[in-house]
């Protein structure tokens, strides 16, 4: 909702478009310059690293769920699937498939070939993924193994003896990966330009946290799913540099703004939903909008969360070693990413109060197994505790072809067919 | 006295109630839905008021309902089929608290309060698996009648193992199994009972609770009824106005309106943007 001379609003996503562009440019840039490239995933791409090695960073999930926004999906997993790849194999990583074999050509630019790909375990797709690099290009691939915790919490915590072995544990797997990024790059690690691009990702994390707390605001300043995957594209892809921090800056700034004068999302917000997986991109402005014809929108999200390379904690890095620091927030990060995946219902447990919850949509997606498998365990354990509503949508991120809009329709309308005679009941 | 109408625009058929103000069912119509949504849901509408002997501005309050209620260009309101066959298995059923709806492409296994109101619904995931489509094209590839294929699948003493419930290799399934010289009555019960369990998978997602009402245009189908009562452990309700069910619980939410129990309607946009109200 644009409100005519109020400047601020709508600022954060015309910002975030025009990053997110600019991001691409130098993507294609580098790739018509042929100079290497790093191919991370969002949940723990050490961006804060690789860029001072000035290697660009290339994001395949985020590339893959372009297409499938843009509409082209399927030209690139026909691409992936005419080559002999499975209708049930991740599309996120055929359409990266698919992208390789057109030489990068993607719709927002070109995209470079990985001289590195850097990894963690967060994600089991992710492993058999840069092998696909492995094979195509010989590319050297870096898995850093961070050990989870299947507890909730985050526990344990800096200065804890379990958290310290496995810090000490992630840090030598950075320092291989330093020697790694030499070898590529031809340059020597430089500590102060790590410590510069973790001050930059702390003054990001910082101005995230504070975003994301503001839509606990009636009615909601943004729409944690639409609006919120911009956001995530400009906390992940310029993760570490002074053009993030400045953008969340503001952000927090046109944030608070519409907090404290109750401009909403919605003109009209009648139903406060939380979202638990992953977006459906295919259709990604129609999906919202079946929501938001009934006043619904949503005002938090767990892919907010995992996706988010930990900014949704607002973890900020001890600049004094910056080695020991990053794997702490890699351990912190990548954490809470599997947690959330995992104990989808706590996190929800503490969204329920503060965000004002009316609802919990459940969206499981064919493609991922990773985020969609313990969705309806999560859902069992919210329901037994919380008088809520919620509702369990399945389709895919990607895949068009096992996206059926009328059926995700019919439920929807159903959903709040009834979240209204709940709220009715409640009343009476 | 004051009218109500339920028009339920399902995949394959149209069906029309009208009730009365004492919630009577007065008039209704079946037909098959054809091509053209919009035409069927008018033709069957005033087949019901045919039915019901009434004239044109006597029935005051229409509610669309099924995949093209938004088509219903003279309705008042849409509600989706869960609401309906939920508000009219328990008007039918008062004791209901779990509904089984098999349609031609769809499958939902509904829970509900004793108000009829939706506690959590579920539906078959994407494909017409293990709905009536499935059923209708296990009865092509053997030659029978869909009207036979449950007294002939109850006459079946050793059922066959069918694997897949997918519609479109259903036939390529019931032919394998002729040309190994199974009996046509052991493959429809088989067929059956593989239906039957796929409902199962989504009744077990909501909770199966006492008592259960069957409905949509399989609750026809006698061998599928004698099936889900095998697998659920005790008899289901079925009735005569079980295939109605979506456009009665319709008619209800018109006569609520009419009488001024107000339900939320849906949104005025229907999907590719045609006005509804």
């Amino acid at each position: 909702m644009v409100h005519n001379g109020d400047a601020l609003v709508g600022r954060g996503l015309e910002d975030g478009a025009a990053l997110f562009r600019q991001w691409f440019a130098s993507l294609d840039a580098v790739a018509r310059r042929g100079e290497p490239a790093a191919y991370v995933f969002v949940m723990g791409s050490v961006a804060e690293l690789l860029r001072s090695f000035d290697l660009p960073v290339v994001f395949p999930e985020i590339n893959s769920l372009q297409t499938a926004v843009r509409h082209v999906a399927h030209e690139y997993l026909d691409d992936a699937e005419d080559y002999g790849y499975s209708p049930d194999i991740c599309a996120y990583v055929k359409a990266d498939v698919g992208l390789q074999m057109r030489g990068g050509v993607h719709p927002a630019g070109r995209v470079p070939k990985p001289a590195l790909a850097v990894l963690t375990n967060a994600c089991n797709t992710y492993i058999k993924w840069a092998e696909i690099w492995e094979r195509m290009y010989g590319t050297p691939v870096v898995t850093i193994d961070v050990p989870g915790t299947r507890r909730a919490g985050l526990t344990p915590w800096p200065g804890d003896p379990d958290f310290e072995r496995d810090r000490a544990y992630v840090v030598r797997q950075l320092t291989e990966l330093i020697t790694v990024c030499e070898r590529v790059t031809g340059r020597k690690f430089d500590v102060d330009r790590l410590r510069e691009n973790l001050r930059g990702a702390n003054d990001l994390t910082a101005s995230f946290k504070k975003v994301l707390d503001l839509n606990r605001s009636r009615p909601a300043p943004f729409n944690a799913v639409t609006d919120g995957t911009i956001y995530l594209g400009v906390a992940n892809g310029l993760r570490g540099t002074p053009e993030a921090a400045k953008y969340f800056a503001d952000l927090h700034e046109e944030m608070a703004h519409k907090a404290a004068n109750r401009i909403g999302t919605l003109n009209e917000e009648r139903y406060r939903l939380a979202f638990v997986g992953v977006p459906c991109y295919p259709i990604f402005r129609r999906f919202n909008e079946m929501f938001s014809e009934w006043g619904g929108t949503f005002v938090s999200s767990t892919y907010l969360w995992f996706a988010s390379g930990g900014a949704a904690l607002g973890w900020q890095y001890e600049l004094q070693d910056p080695i020991a620091s990053l794997a702490a927030g890699l351990l912190v990060g990548v954490r809470q990413a599997m947690d959330n995946m995992f104990f989808a219902d706590t996190a929800l447990d503490q969204m329920v109060d503060g965000f004002g919850l009316d609802g919990v949509v459940f969206h499981s997606v064919k493609s991922c197994r990773t985020v969609s498998t313990g969705l309806a365990d999560a859902r069992r354990s919210f329901s037994t505790r919380h008088d809520i509503p919620s509702l369990f949508l399945e389709s895919d991120m990607m895949d068009r072809r096992v996206v059926s809009e009328a059926q995700l329709k019919n439920r929807v309308d159903a959903f709040f067919e009834g979240l209204a005679t709940h709220r009715a009941g409640r009343a009476s | 006295m004051a009218y109500g109408a339920g028009v339920d625009v399902g995949s394959t058929q149209t069906k029309a109630i009208i009730v009365d103000d004492h919630r009577h069912i007065v008039g209704r119509a079946l037909i098959e839905t054809g091509a053209n949504v919009v035409v069927a849901a008018e033709r069957a509408f005033e087949a019901a008021k045919v039915d019901a002997g009434l004239q044109d501005m006597e029935v005051t309050f229409v509610a669309g309902t099924g995949y093209g209620r938004y088509r219903i260009t003279f309705g008042d309101i849409q509600v989706t089929e869960i609401s309906c066959h939920g508000r009219g298995a328990v008007h039918l059923f008062p004791l209901t608290r779990a509904v089984v709806d098999m349609g031609g492409q769809d499958t939902k296994a509904i829970r509900v309060d004793a108000t009829g109101n939706i506690i959590d619904f579920c539906m078959n995931d994407k494909c017409a698996a293990g709905t009536g489509r499935f059923l209708g094209a296990a009865a092509a590839a053997l030659e029978i009648p869909i009207d036979e294929l449950g007294p002939t699948a109850l006459r079946g003493e050793k059922p066959v193992a069918i694997s897949t419930t997918c519609t479109v290799f259903a036939e390529s399934e019931v032919l394998a199994w002729l040309a190994r010289g199974k009996k046509i009555e052991d493959i429809l019960a088989g067929v059956h009972r593989s239906t039957v369990s796929r409902a199962m998978g989504l009744m077990r997602r909501v909770g199966i609770e006492r008592e259960v009402t069957f409905t949509g245009g399989v609750s026809r189908n006698t061998g599928i009824v004698a099936a889900l009562n095998e697998a659920v452990g005790f008899p289901v309700n079925v009735s005569e106005e079980s295939h109605f069910m979506g456009a009665l619980g319709a008619a209800l939410f018109a006569m609520d309106h009419i009488q001024g129990k107000l339900r939320p309607a849906a949104p005025r946009e229907a999907p590719d943007g045609i006005k509804v109200q």
